[in-house]
């Protein structure tokens, strides 16, 4: 293969890629935190027996988890403003969007984990007075944490790449830079192979951990 | 205070279309020991389970010293069942504790732990009186040398005795146990049924789902046989095991050979 390669193209691009990668960070911390605080209320009303709030809370899940996310994070850019009327940024768009998919994945993260504790457990609790919402803090959730940590880890590492379709709302994250920077200088190999190698760093670790923990995990029980 | 703690009247439990428990009235006295007994599937332990409301009755009402749980209401099925509020139902089970089958012990906590939970959540007892009172229960069933094992480490018989301490640890007026030794390796079914005793002792109120007729026999008051979700036949430990009236109950206790009474 006859090709120069760049590697000043690198150094000078370097500054806005790493103002991308800060973009991506944000929407990435910031969809996780909401995603999982909102997908556990979303599980409780899916573990609910009341139909009101079960029946929603299966339609939530469903409806986000059976399209596309990009089909979403277009929609919550072009569609939902006409609902709202009021233009989002493309940041608050994609941050809601994959906001509200991750909260979907999670609901079903934490439903599978509490279902997975036996109905003994609530039995015992319940058999010395303890509310539902006690049993839950005290007992259900100590131990479904643990049980749940690998596949949040999963959705988190899944997340995180996700985040890199935000770009197409012109979201200034890692993936837009990157893709700024090679039309701007014609150095695609250079700086997309640099912007691959970003991501990488930023989700192995989480990977590798991950794979640890669960290691760990499984040796302990 | 009224010398009967729990009054029932015409309970039923429904599943469905399953109708478990036909219409029951019991009368527990303050200090009685009951044991109930009966065929697997004859809604013996269903009614044990209503008392403390694991199960939600479909008809009838229940009172507790004297006082009737629950306020009149229509269950979604047209039935006359009650409603309860879950504060209500909270409180009348800190007065009525269980025991059941599996002990339903918590696996993440130490057997101490197990033992104080109910006192630090429920009663919001400070933490060192709940961790003395705790250890106090733990050595009655003979256990204060395992405060600190988790339950997955002990044998059937010990994770009984916990759960056993567990639900003495909130002082309840009447104790259920709900077949308590029917899980456990034969070898450990005497020491259950010694703690068991020794609380019998104590002049406790209990109620004993049990298939030790050996046991029930010693143990108990009054026998209460059940069939088909109805008291079939009730009466003193000797009346009914050793001379059943009625034909059902005969042909049970026919089946059992080893009578150890």
């Amino acid at each position: 293969m006859e090709y120069t390669w760049d590697f000043k193209v690198i150094l000078d691009s370097f500054p806005l890629l790493l103002r991308g990668l800060v973009v991506t960070i944000e929407l990435w911390i910031l969809a996780f935190a909401i995603g999982l605080s909102l997908g556990f209320a979303v599980s409780l009303a899916r573990v609910s027996s009341r139909g009101w709030l079960n029946g929603p809370a299966i339609g939530y899940v469903e409806l986000f988890r059976n399209t596309p996310v990009l089909v979403q994070l277009i929609w919550f850019y072009y569609a939902f403003p006409i609902v709202l009327g009021a233009q989002l940024s493309p940041f608050t768009a994609a941050a809601l969007s994959l906001t509200l998919n991750t909260s979907a994945y999670c609901a079903e993260i934490f439903r599978g984990g509490i279902v997975s504790i036996a109905r003994g457990q609530w039995e015992g609790a319940k058999a010395i007075g303890m509310t539902r919402a006690m049993t839950m803090r005290r007992v259900i959730l100590p131990q479904v944490l643990k049980r749940m940590l690998p596949a949040f880890t999963n959705r988190g590492i899944e997340l995180a790449k996700v985040t890199s379709l935000a770009s197409l709302l012109a979201v200034n994250e890692l993936m837009y830079q990157g893709r700024l920077l090679s039309s701007t200088y014609y150095r695609p190999l250079e700086i997309l192979t640099v912007v691959a190698l970003v991501y990488f760093v930023l989700i192995y670790p989480g990977s590798y951990l991950s794979a640890r923990l669960e290691r760990r995990l499984a040796a302990r029980d | 205070m009224s010398d009967t703690v729990i009054r029932i009247r015409n309970l039923h439990k429904r599943f469905g279309d399953l109708h478990v428990v036909k219409g029951v009235d019991l009368e527990v006295k303050r200090g009685e020991r009951i044991a109930i007994i009966g065929a697997s599937g004859s809604g013996k332990s269903t009614i044990l389970r209503c008392l403390n409301f694991m199960e939600m009755p479909s008809d009838g009402t229940i009172e507790l010293d004297g006082k009737m749980l629950g306020t009149e209401g229509r269950a979604n099925d047209g039935g006359a069942a009650r409603t309860y509020s879950e504060s209500e139902l909270c409180e009348v089970r800190t007065r009525v504790g269980m025991v059941f089958q599996q002990f339903n012990l918590f696996p993440h906590m130490t057997v101490l732990e197990n033992v104080m939970e109910g006192l630090i959540t429920v009663k919001r007892t400070p933490k060192e009186a709940a961790r003395s009172r705790a250890t106090e229960q733990l050595a009655k069933v003979g256990l204060q040398d395992k405060l600190h094992a988790y339950p997955g480490k002990l044998s059937g018989g010990q994770q009984q005795r916990v759960a056993i301490a567990r639900a003495l640890a909130m002082d309840p007026e009447v104790l259920l146990f709900d077949e308590p030794t029917s899980s456990l390796d034969p070898e450990l079914v005497g020491e259950v049924l010694r703690v068991i005793h020794a609380l019998a002792e104590e002049g406790r109120t209990m109620l004993l789902v049990t298939h030790e007729l050996g046991f029930a026999y010693h143990f108990a008051d009054r026998v209460v046989f059940i069939a088909d979700g109805i008291v079939y036949e009730t009466g003193t430990a000797d009346d009914v095991l050793k001379h059943p009236q009625k034909e059902r109950t005969q042909a049970f206790l026919a089946r059992f050979t080893e009578r150890a009474f």
